[in-house]
């Protein structure tokens, strides 16, 4: 599938902002967040910028932008339009809950409760994006059961990075986020590790013998394209440049994405002192990380037209 | 609303007949000439005299060899577009309510005025039938000439899709495949029609009907075999004229 630049900075970025949300909301009812005005400034804003920046560029790949508004119609039916639903619901609960905070300095008692709403919506919008992709069984690399859990575990593990860098740098990193962060980074790495193995297993379900219903009568090969130049559903749906480089681009995003990151918040647990310029690297290399993982989640998923255009398996 | 608008009793569609499909693409080009002018946008084209031309089709048309254990090829023709399927994942994945199956005759058509171009509905179909239009950035499909067949202006004769009309060989039928008295049911039944990738869960209503089976022949290496017979030398009035030749020259 072809990787749209847009569409891999509204998952990465949105993904990024709604994991910060989630964790303010858990952490801050629990008041295990530093309360200093700076903190919760800085961190409401990035989030919120983040999940903004996510949700404009999602329109940027569209055919008619003017009419976007019409996609919040379909939640009866389509993932994409519940995930629009719940994006733009998921701004009551984070109104009030970083209203309080900011403005009031309070996130206990009742705060708490639009606190923990602002987790919950959160993480339904991250699944209600993640499931736009798991729903579409033309896409078995899609279409499993890995994918939720990888897109909540990377929001969770790469707004945990970014809180834990707003935290050291206006106010004092929490043990607790930072221990919680090395959680869901060491298990967003397990995540994708069996991801990859999964995918890399060919899916028989669907060949060239059951699209084109010849296999009734011998194995089938693709003689005469139909066209001779290019055309949308292949430049859309027969994307196979990340193929070569896959393995490499992996070892990418494992390093940026989750050892160095890993690595740079253990030390902070350990040794003080750096915890501001090691948090602030861990949430770069995490980003460069995240987005060469996003791009190979478009880029080596395969789509069943093409078993139509040569291909044997998907 | 692009849920599933419950099961449509009359369900119109194509048979497509892989036994007598030539590979022409006549019912390609019709169907371009007919639905650049018909419902909705014009099926542009970028690029169209250049190095690297593209353009919006609803029926494309592949070639396939065949082989059976241990027997020869066969090559068979093969015209793709909407299967105007009962369970369309094309028609749910949408978030605006664009695409949509009729429940008077199951169609499955886009509306152009609501559809955003967001391209999900293209994702979400196996069979390749959804194409952009790179021009009015919507989503393209068969509709099944739907502005023809119920067309009183036209001539009755005229009254089906462009592509069936235009086929030479009469491999593509029109009809109700809802109905099992229909013509193209029969034709189904008899001819053992099948669905293109069951296992999606698509449930097409468009049918395919097999090659029929040609005559059982072990693999022959033809190559050669051509290549000794050109060797030989004719008999009868062939061979007196091929010994004649061979002493004049
Ligand atoms: S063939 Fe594709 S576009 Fe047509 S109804 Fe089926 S899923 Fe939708
Ligand atoms: S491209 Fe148009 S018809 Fe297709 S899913 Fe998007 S809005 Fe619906």
């Amino acid at each position: 599938m072809r990787p749209a630049y847009s569409i891999v900075l509204f998952t990465t970025a949105s993904g990024a902002g709604y994991g910060m949300l989630a964790w303010l909301g858990i952490l801050g009812a629990a008041g295990l967040l530093p309360m200093a005005p700076p903190f919760g400034l800085a961190a409401f804003a990035l989030a919120v910028a983040l999940v903004g920046t996510g949700l404009i560029a999602s329109t940027f790949h569209l055919g008619h932008r003017e009419r976007a508004w019409r996609a919040f119609s379909q939640w009866r039916s389509s993932w994409l339009s519940r995930e629009g639903v719940a994006a733009v619901a998921t701004f009551v609960p984070v109104a009030l809950y970083g209203g309080g905070w900011v403005l009031l300095g309070r996130t206990q008692g009742p705060w708490a409760v639009a606190g923990l709403a602002t987790a919950g919506m959160a993480l339904l919008t991250v699944y209600c994006t993640s499931m736009i992709y798991g729903s579409l069984k033309t896409v078995p690399a899609w279409h499993n059961g890995w994918v939720s859990p990888a897109y909540l575990i990377l929001s969770l593990a790469s707004g945990g990075v970014l809180l834990s860098a707003v935290a050291a740098l206006t106010a004092e990193a929490p043990p607790e986020l930072t221990r919680l962060t090395l959680l869901a980074l060491a298990a967003g790495l397990a995540v994708k590790a069996g991801y990859w193995r999964h995918i890399d297993r060919p899916d028989d379900a669907s060949t060239a013998e059951t699209a084109t219903g010849l296999g009734r009568i011998g194995a089938v090969r693709a003689l005469l394209s139909p066209h001779t130049a290019d055309n949308w559903v292949l430049r859309e749906m027969g994307y196979r440049v990340a193929r070569r480089h896959a393995g490499t681009l992996r070892r990418i995003a494992v390093i940026l994405g989750f050892a160095l990151p890993l690595a740079a918040l253990g030390v902070t647990l350990a040794v003080a002192g750096f915890t501001g310029a090691l948090t602030f690297a861990a949430a770069v290399s995490l980003g460069a990380g995240f987005a060469v993982e996003r791009w190979l989640f478009f880029a080596e998923a395969r789509h069943v037209v093409t078993l139509f255009y040569g291909e044997q398996r998907t | 609303m692009t849920c599933l608008p419950g099961t449509s009793a009359k369900k119109l569609g194509l048979v497509i007949d892989l036994d007598t499909c030539v590979g022409c693409h006549a019912c390609v080009v019709s169907c371009k000439e007919w639905n650049t002018g018909g419902y909705g946008a014009p099926l542009s084209d970028q690029n169209a005299y250049g190095a690297d031309p593209v353009g919006a089709w609803l029926n494309r048309v592949h070639a396939y060899e065949v082989t059976p254990a241990g027997q020869d090829a066969q090559i068979v023709h093969f015209p793709r577009s909407c299967l105007h399927c009962d369970d369309a994942p094309c028609v749910t994945v949408c978030p605006t309510g664009a695409s949509y199956k009729r429940l008077a005759d199951g169609i499955v058509l886009v509306d152009e005025d609501w559809c955003i171009g967001c391209g999900l509905c293209a994702w979400a179909c196996p069979y390749g039938a959804r194409e952009m239009d790179g021009q009015a950035n919507v989503m393209k499909k068969c509709t099944l000439c739907v502005d023809r067949i119920y067309n009183e202006n036209l001539p009755e004769e005229d009254r089906e899709p462009a592509c069936v009309r235009a086929c030479p060989s009469r491999a593509r039928h029109f009809g109700d495949l809802g109905d099992p008295q229909s013509e193209v049911s029969l034709l189904v039944l008899a001819r053992g029609g099948f669905d293109l990738m069951p296992e999606q869960g698509t449930r097409p209503v468009n049918k395919y009907l097999p090659p029929r089976p040609k005559q059982a022949r072990e693999a022959t290496d033809r190559g050669a075999a051509g290549v000794a017979a050109g060797h030989e030398r004719p008999e009868g009035f062939l061979g007196w004229l091929d010994r004649a030749l061979d002493k004049l020259g």
